[in-house]
């Protein structure tokens, strides 16, 4: 057995974020705010991956995630997978994919953009969701993903 | 008609057959400019930057549509310098207005605005995004001395990095089968944006440095930009190119007798005096086509079909 399925298999009930790539992992910790948790938190970075190459896994004891917050972690890392954990069985497992379009969650770079002027929320069109590329609807300037920084 | 009684914003969200049905509305008013169908409307033109030309042509275009203006020609005299929120500027004035035409020195304010906006906004420039006017111009200027907008050959000579107009004329001839030629210095070359979007829409481009007589005499359309000295990094790249980019009327001897050259004014000295006189120098021409296209577009957001 490998060593991700163990620390998987060792949680309760809970939730498991899987294939974020590692240099990701500690934005995920930064987002959902997991430093701030009481119950237990694993984080694993640096893990082989057939797939990946090297991958970050977290799991997060006796906590679920609102569609909200799913919804941001997409933006930030996209394609996720979570898993959901009743009793030591998964009751849901779901590759997370980049929405097609992102309200209020990520800052338009362009100083010149009226969402940086204006008590308002940004509006960004995913336009890749391979490469995670978004566009401001208002300015429509283009955000690469590593360029994408949170409101 | 797909469009009627809308904002607009862009002519992304424009189709085909808008933008004809558009050009064949501002045919009319070129026909007869003073139809007085917005008696007892009221226009706003609201410049939160100034533009003293493009205010005017709208102004006058509401005029010679029988509206009455208001508004203001710089946000230094309005609240939104005492800090007013854009929102709250556009929620009062729509109170008084039937149509809203803006300009804003911030991208996506026009966008935003017609979000918060009981009325049609109609953008006069936003920052260094859109200006959908100048465009339509553009547009009707080519269909009107070419009797198409399909397989001509289109030059556009200057600064293409930096040129809104150019990259808007794009967007919009995205719908017709011309060929465009990028003649740019190349500090100030076509967007690797823009060409990447020319591919995704079959739009034909070749690009050269070379402003020479090749290329002159195989156009339809010059569309000469301002090439700016602030632009370059390498002023020396500037001392090598500025002459370059300069057309003068003995470049011109034996170009196609259609070509038409056209700007978007101001120009400084990117079109040679002499040129003025050649039955080809078609910008002031091409600004008077601004009123015709812009009282197209009042009435359109209104409803109004003439
Ligand atoms: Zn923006």
């Amino acid at each position: 057995m490998k060593k991700s399925q163990l620390m998987v298999a060792a949680l309760e009930n809970g939730t498991v974020i899987d294939h974020i790539p590692s240099e990701k992992v500690f934005d995920v910790v930064n987002l959902l705010e997991l430093q701030k948790m009481s119950t237990p938190v694993t984080v694993g970075a640096n893990l082989e991956s057939h797939k990946m190459g090297r991958k970050g896994i977290i799991k997060i004891a006796d906590r679920y995630f609102t569609d909200e917050e799913v919804s941001k972690l997409s933006v930030i890392v996209p394609n996720i997978v979570l898993t959901t954990i009743h009793d030591y069985d998964v009751t849901e497992k779901r590759s997370i994919l980049m929405p097609d379009e992102v309200r209020g969650i990520v800052k338009c770079p362009n100083p010149k953009c009226i969402t940086n002027h204006e008590p308002m929320k940004t509006v960004f069109d995913v336009i890749d969701k391979n490469t995670g590329t978004l566009r401001c609807r208002y300015c429509n300037k283009e955000i690469a993903h590593n360029e994408i920084k949170l409101q | 008609m797909a469009l009627a009684g809308n904002s607009l914003i862009s002519l992304e969200e424009l189709t085909k057959e808008d933008i004809l049905y558009l050009l064949a509305q501002a045919a009319k008013f070129e026909e007869e400019p003073n139809r007085r169908v917005l008696e007892g409307k009221v226009v706003a033109t609201l410049f939160f930057e100034p533009s003293t030309r493009t205010r005017l042509s709208f102004e006058t275009a509401a005029n010679r549509l029988g509206a009455r203006v208001i508004g203001f020609s710089d946000a230094a005299t309005t609240s939104s310098s005492k800090g007013e929120s854009l929102k709250d500027t556009i929620m009062m004035v729509s109170n008084y207005a039937d149509v809203i035409v803006m300009r804003h020195y911030l991208e996506g304010a026009a966008r935003y605005a017609s979000e918060v906006s009981p009325v049609p906004i109609i953008n006069a420039g936003d920052g260094a995004n859109q200006h959908p006017s100048q465009t339509m111009l553009d547009l009707y200027s080519m269909q009107k001395t070419q009797g198409t907008l399909d397989g001509l050959n289109i030059t556009l000579v200057g600064d293409l990095k930096y040129g809104r107009t150019v990259h808007s004329m794009l967007t919009a001839m995205r719908h017709f089968k011309s060929k465009f030629r990028f003649i740019a210095p190349r500090e100030l070359e076509m967007p690797c944006e823009y060409k990447e979007y020319c591919r995704k829409y079959g739009i034909e481009f070749s690009e050269s440095r070379d402003f020479d007589r090749n290329v002159i005499n195989s156009s339809d359309i010059i569309y000469m930009t301002r090439v700016q000295r602030e632009r370059f990094t390498d002023l020396m790249e500037y001392e090598r190119v500025k002459d370059t980019y300069i057309l003068r009327n003995d470049m011109l001897a034996e170009a196609k007798p259609n070509l038409k050259i056209m700007h978007p004014l101001p120009r400084v000295n990117e079109i040679a005096l002499d040129v003025d006189d050649n039955p080809a120098a078609y910008y002031f021409k091409q600004a008077k086509n601004g009123l015709f296209v812009r009282e197209a577009l009042i009435c359109n957001s209104l409803n109004i079909q003439i």
